[in-house]
């Protein structure tokens, strides 16, 4: 008897071990968020997506994430420069000025742009509402991050797109691998009596921190490589040709496409024919490639129920948002000229309920057993 | 199983060889242990029998070796992953995955075992290895010996023939070392497979192997243990005792070498060796009911020490019981969360730069983290600069230290203990009147580690103060006058080596478990009381 009938979850028992949600379901759900933050620039409705996302991470978070935080100050940094460029570069419109700051106006050969002059309240805003949109997006990414190893995810790739996601993950994983090498050597330094702040002790820490990265990497790929990484599999030389060709014909055929369909002169039928073409192209050689790879897959994430209430919680997020806005248009994008103190539509909130309850309806992460 | 035919090895024309012309033959099922002086060549010997030399280092290579009879000279290690399996010497850089199952079955995986079995195989390395309880745990959480023992079921849960193991036991405290071991005695003994294992701590393994491969400047030796280890250049305490009293065959294990030693306990009897007590110098360190905490994980309960110059403290215990943290606060890297630590009456948290450094120098794990320059001699004249003290006294405390290190040379291209020593020269330079080490002896050969030992008895006799966390209980033999035992957190031993280490097994040096009853701690001390009995 076989124990393939077993399913993989039975033999050491659901209950103890828990389960996390698929990464590929919470991926999804911060996409169609994105989406949904990129389509509004309701200040309210953005701060509390983002209070919502930093709820949802903090329940569901994987062990290690921590990466939240970090994606939180690169918001913050992004929200303070659209508003001091808006502050500086931006245009004159609007009635409320706050103060007058000593203006420059470049030539007209460096676009003519005017460089301070009187600081508009409505233009103040408009930078910090678009800011605030672009921080939302990015946490929205972050919070991905946190919630679904990148790892977990390489296992839901197609075998043959393997190598290539394992460079993505690599190259994701090696930045707060950098962050936590600075802080070790920052206190190394420390014991040798050396500035432990400023510019010259950054590029003191700079030399050692890249020789232990590119160390670490080396040492990595060794062990990656003695343990089978980018193995053959049965493929035969020709037939590896023959999928590099495809996967060529694909890349080219769709950059073509692409550029047509964007371009008004190419004819839309040839456009559209060519990025089908180099659809069919990349999926012949995903499908020829592999046949001959025989990775297996160590209990594959399931999708479930979690999953599916996962997704539903964001696509149903992005669908009241859109009829939010098809409804009260001006709710969800506030004018900034004349400066009106931004509402929140029932919409927004019902938007923001559909989008949190995931914090509480997904599985919860596996506890661990003392 | 593994044929080497002729090999010969270096990373450059013109670069010395590093290995020359080795042949041998290492039959399907037998443990071999390789052993050589740091730089010999034991590391590119292992790494060669799954191809990773030449094929990812580059190189010359001459010469072919063979393994199951495939060739590496045109199989890259990858496709030899289905019949070697090789463990990395530190376990975190070769983990590829996030938690402990999943890096289990990640080289499975790839050969592309049936789910089932696969699923089967890990569970069973989980239950060879005992790592059960930390299945679904991430690597990052895991105490050392955890983290070797997953790198081990990880290279063995694809049934490889062939295991090759750099160093396992470096980093690891001697209960986990010993655990580690006997999970590998077991997987050769139960599934035939083929080991060969490369350490530098002899007395943890040699009874264990069948077959010893001594790499030597004028080429390779084998043969049995008891054979091999009379005349080999490194051997551990047991041996050495066997070779003092001239036991034959040379016993490997302290229950042979008990057998053989009583007739040597009989002449001994009513003498021991002879440590100076704890001297009474100037206080340099106090610990004062000290609490410490990352977040809200307690680190160290209620530590209370003094440490006064010239005086050797050796603070050991079990992987993650604190000696790390209490080096650090030693250091001020940290503060207490209660209590307070002071250092010549400052507290050392409060000091910044050279200010520091003049108080206490602490050697970290990673010695490389200190060095910044690409030249040993940029690197000794700007601690000369930092230090405020007269150029050259670096590289003069360097040239004590490791008479054999080049000026122009890499700091990252020296060997292990040569780097440690560049380090201590560093901190040696502001003449710190407490001087920290934590895990000096990692990947030193005996040769090194006596020299470093000796310095640092040196530096006590000064009027230093040093405290060193280690594993190494043969180092804390030889060079500490007090140790200090710590278990989660708290102080569970703390007196004269002589006595904490005597009554604790754990803790007990080879020679003091061959000579018990009587209290020896090295084979020094039984050599000398030897030769004062004979002149009585």
């Amino acid at each position: 008897m076989t124990a393939t009938a077993i399913a993989p979850d039975t033999i050491v028992g659901t209950a103890r071990l828990g389960r996390w949600t698929h990464p590929g379901a919470w991926w999804l759900w911060s996409l169609l968020l994105a989406v949904t933050a990129s389509r509004t620039t309701n200040p309210l409705f953005l701060i509390l997506l983002i209070c919502v996302l930093a709820l949802v991470v903090h329940r569901r978070e994987r062990p290690g994430g921590r990466t939240f935080t970090f994606f939180l100050r690169i918001a913050a940094v992004i929200v303070v420069i659209r508003v001091l460029a808006q502050m500086l570069l931006g245009g004159a419109w609007g009635d409320t000025v706050i103060a007058t700051l000593p203006s420059i106006t470049l030539p007209v050969w460096a676009a003519g742009l005017r460089l301070g002059g009187p600081v508009v309240l409505e233009v103040i805003l408009a930078g910090f509402y678009d800011g605030l949109r672009l921080a939302a997006i990015i946490l929205c990414i972050g919070a991905a991050n946190a919630l679904a190893s990148p790892r977990r995810l390489l296992k839901s790739l197609p075998s043959a797109l393997y190598e290539f996601g394992v460079s993505i993950v690599i190259a994701l994983t090696f930045a707060p691998q950098l962050v936590h090498d600075i802080e070790r050597v920052r206190t190394s330094r420390r014991l040798r009596g050396r500035a432990t702040r400023g510019p010259r002790a950054f590029a003191g820490a700079a030399l050692p921190v890249l020789h232990s990265a590119l160390d670490q990497s080396i040492e990595l790929a060794a062990a990656m490589d003695a343990r089978g990484y980018g193995r053959m599999g049965t493929a035969h030389a020709r037939e590896r040709r023959f999928v590099v060709a495809l996967i060529g014909v694909a890349v080219i055929a769709g950059a073509i496409g692409l550029f047509g369909l964007m371009a008004a002169q190419v004819p839309a039928v040839l456009s559209w024919s060519l990025a089908a073409g180099a659809l069919g192209a990349a999926a012949g050689a995903l499908v020829l490639a592999s046949r001959h790879r025989n990775r297996t897959v160590y209990r594959p994430d399931p999708w479930g129920r979690s999953e599916w209430i996962v997704v539903a919680s964001g696509a149903l997020t992005l669908v009241i948002s859109v009829l939010t806005t098809a409804l009260s248009p001006l709710a969800m994008n506030p004018p900034t000229d004349p400066p009106t103190w931004p509402s929140l539509p029932i919409g927004a909130l019902l938007a923001l309920v559909s989008a949190g309850c995931v914090g509480y309806l997904s599985t919860s992460r596996p506890e661990e057993t003392p | 199983m593994i044929e080497f035919d002729d090999v010969s090895f270096r990373y450059d024309a013109g670069t010395p060889w590093i290995l020359r012309d080795v042949c041998l033959r290492i039959p399907e099922g037998e443990f071999t242990l390789v052993v050589g002086t740091t730089g010999s060549g034991k590391s590119t010997l292992l790494r060669a029998i799954n191809g990773l030399v030449p094929h990812f280092t580059g190189g010359e290579f001459l010469g072919d070796v063979r393994v199951h009879g495939r060739s590496i000279r045109i199989t890259p290690p990858r496709e030899l992953a289905d019949v070697v399996g090789y463990v990395p010497q530190d376990p975190m850089s070769g983990f590829v995955t996030d938690t402990v199952e999943e890096e289990l079955a990640y080289a499975m995986e790839g050969l592309g075992v049936a789910p089932t079995t696969m699923r089967r195989r890990v569970e069973e390395t989980l239950d060879l290895l005992g790592l059960d309880d930390v299945r679904v745990r991430p690597l990052v959480a895991l105490s050392g010996g955890q983290r070797q023992r997953v790198a081990i079921g990880a290279a063995m849960a694809s049934h490889p023939r062939v295991l090759i193991l750099d160093e396992p036991t470096s980093a690891l405290d001697p209960g986990a070392a010993e655990e580690v071991l006997a999970s590998l005695q077991r997987i050769v003994h139960d599934l035939g497979v083929t080991a060969v294992i490369a350490e530098h701590r002899l007395e943890r393994v040699v009874q264990y192997v069948d077959r010893v491969l001594v790499l030597e400047p004028g080429g390779v030796r084998e043969g049995i243990p008891q054979v091999m280890m009379t005349d080999a250049p490194i051997a551990p305490p047991v041996v050495e005792l066997g070779r003092l009293a001239g036991w034959n065959p040379l016993p490997l294990t302290i229950r042979d070498a008990r057998r053989e030693a009583e007739p040597l306990r009989r002449i001994l009897v009513g003498r021991s060796s002879q440590r100076p007590h704890p001297p009474v110098g100037v206080r340099r360190a106090t610990m004062d009911s000290v609490d410490a905490a990352y977040g809200r994980t307690p680190a160290l309960r209620g530590v209370d020490i003094e440490v006064r110059g010239g005086q050797v403290l050796a603070v050991m215990g079990r992987n993650g019981a604190g000696k790390s943290t209490l080096l650090s606060l030693l250091a001020g890297m940290i503060t207490p969360t209660t209590g307070h630590v002071q250092v010549d009456g400052v507290d050392p948290s409060r000091l910044e730069g050279p200010e520091l450094v003049r108080h206490v120098g602490l050697v970290p794990q990673n010695p490389t983290d200190l060095l910044e320059c690409a030249t040993v001699a940029d690197e000794c004249r700007l601690s000369d600069r930092d230090a405020r003290v007269l150029a050259g006294t670096t590289r003069a405390l360097l040239a004590l230290l490791a008479p054999d290190v080049r000026d122009d040379t890499h700091p990252r291209d020296l060997s292990a203990g040569q780097q440690v020593s560049l380090v201590l020269a560093i901190i040696l330079a502001s003449r710190p009147p407490l001087v920290v080490l934590d895990e000096p002896t990692r990947g030193l050969d005996y040769p090194t580690k006596s020299r470093l030992a000796e310095h640092l008895r040196d530096l006590a006799s000064q009027g230093h103060a040093v405290v060193i966390a280690t594993h190494d209980v043969e180092l804390v033999a030889e060079v500490a006058d007090t140790v200090l035992i710590l278990a989660d957190g708290e102080v569970v031993a703390h007196g004269p080596t002589s006595e904490v280490v005597t009554s604790s097994p754990m803790f007990a040096p080879q020679v003091t478990k061959i000579m018990s009853p009587g209290i020896w701690l090295t084979v020094a001390d039984v050599e000398s009381a030897l030769a004062e009995e004979r002149r009585a």
